[in-house]
């Protein structure tokens, strides 16, 4: 069962003769336990898509459904709780809290949440365990570097409940390896059933992904189909 | 692919027989490079003609007959190592000439063409980084393996994505100008010359 689904999504922005179209009948399903990338130029709406399948901005036309709810049905309240509970962002320049430690900056939405501080703080201690940063909990995000950052970024974001999570650019600023450490951890969130979306313009960072969708001035354009097991590649190099 | 090169670099770790040398040389390329006893063989005649190897044991020429690296030898691999490929001649690339010869089609939406080849290498690159999520399979020379592919492959897709721009801002700036030129292939001799691609 999809948890995101987009259906006949569009956005436009002001009126008249400077409307700008930047969305058009967008439909996109991601399963639980799936990872979408969505792949496009810089202008194309990916990150436009993502806001909205974040709650963050409401369509101009279609339906956004999350776990089966319509967001068009929730109020503001509802919606403001529901990216707190099940949802995850996860920006190209982390959105880290710089005078709170990364295990606070972790604990924060579950506190939000209602959670008691001490027990909010042993889940976030617990992630950033399970995520190999344990013994940075108690840095300040300028005393991490960029790839640690973006590691306690992604610990926010699946910290708790979380059955969502929507990245923009997430290894944009790292190099290779720091990037590829920052996508296993999303394919290990998605292998504990959460649902992804990672929006970029690179196709290394796309590839990751179980289905790769294509966007071109506001329109999805083309999706890859089920790739191959990589066993063929193997097969084909030793032919 | 130097087989000779690799042979030469197995047997500077010390003396080793023909066998052991081509599983060797299978497990240090990942296996994506199979060798038959053949080759292997034959190379390493080649090589101790050259006087870059020297058997170790003059008695056995079976599987067994062992071969270890000479001065010259080492000094051949070091060079052959430090010596950059040539690379200043542009290759004969299929698809940029596909996409050249699609902008000469007037029926062909050459963004289409594009996207086709873009959707397949990314499908392609999907199957090479599903190998390493396998991390207890995907030892040193196979992680250099996959990333030499998918650097690639996306160094190809980077190409693809610039050629889309490069198409959308030529089509944008002649409408904008309302210019009717010419409709050839702008510059493609002139470039020809400039980058010296072979005819």
């Amino acid at each position: 069962m999809s948890f995101l689904e987009l259906h006949d999504v569009s956005k436009i922005y002001g009126e008249g003769p400077s409307q700008v179209h930047a969305l058009e009948h967008i439909n996109l399903q991601v399963e639980a336990g799936s990872l979408v990338a969505v792949m496009g130029p810089s202008g194309s709406g990916k990150s436009t898509l993502l806001t909205i399948a974040g709650s963050l901005e409401d369509p101009s036309r279609g339906d956004v459904m999350i776990g089966g709810l319509a967001l068009s049905h929730m109020s503001r309240d509802d919606k403001a709780r529901l990216r707190r509970r099940s949802i995850g962002f996860v920006f190209q320049d982390f959105n880290l809290l710089p005078g709170l430690t990364a295990a606070e900056n972790v604990s924060l939405p579950l506190e939000l949440d209602g959670l008691r501080a001490g027990k909010a703080h042993a889940t976030a201690l617990q992630v950033l365990d399970e995520l190999g940063l344990a013994d940075r909990a108690a840095a300040f995000p300028d005393e991490l570097s960029g790839g640690e950052r973006q590691r306690v970024s992604i610990a926010r974001a699946v910290v708790g409940e979380r059955r969502l999570l929507l990245a923009d650019e997430p290894s944009g600023a790292l190099d290779s390896t720091n990037g590829e450490a920052v996508m296993r951890m999303v394919r290990a969130a998605c292998r504990q059933g959460v649902a992804a979306v990672v929006v970029t313009h690179d196709a290394q960072l796309a590839s990751w992904a179980d289905r790769v969708m294509f966007i071109r001035d506001g329109h999805m354009v083309d999706q890859t189909t089920q790739p191959m097991g990589p066993e063929s590649l193997v097969a084909r190099a030793t032919q | 692919m130097s087989i000779k090169h690799a042979l030469l670099a197995l047997l500077s770790e010390g003396p080793k027989y023909g066998l052991q040398l081509r599983q060797e040389f299978e497990a240090g390329t990942g296996e994506v490079w199979p060798l038959n006893v053949g080759q292997v063989y034959t190379t390493l005649q080649r090589l101790e003609r050259d006087g870059l190897i020297e058997s170790v044991d003059d008695a056995d020429d079976g599987p067994q007959k062992g071969f270890r690296i000479t001065a010259q030898g080492e000094e051949g691999l070091d060079q052959w190592l430090h010596t950059p490929p040539d690379l200043s001649q542009p290759p004969r690339d299929e698809l940029v000439i596909k996409v050249l010869i699609a902008l000469r089609v007037p029926r062909v939406d050459v963004s289409e063409v594009i996207q086709s080849h873009r959707r397949y290498l990314v499908e392609l690159m999907q199957q090479w980084t599903r190998l390493k999520e396998d991390e207890a399979n995907f030892d040193l020379s196979f992680a250099l393996v996959v990333d030499a592919e998918l650097f690639r492959i996306d160094s190809v897709v980077r190409w693809l994505d610039a050629a889309d721009g490069r198409l959308k801002r030529a089509e944008f700036d002649k409408s904008f100008s309302g210019a009717t030129g010419s409709q050839s292939a702008p510059g493609l001799p002139k470039m020809r010359r400039r980058v010296g691609v072979p005819r």
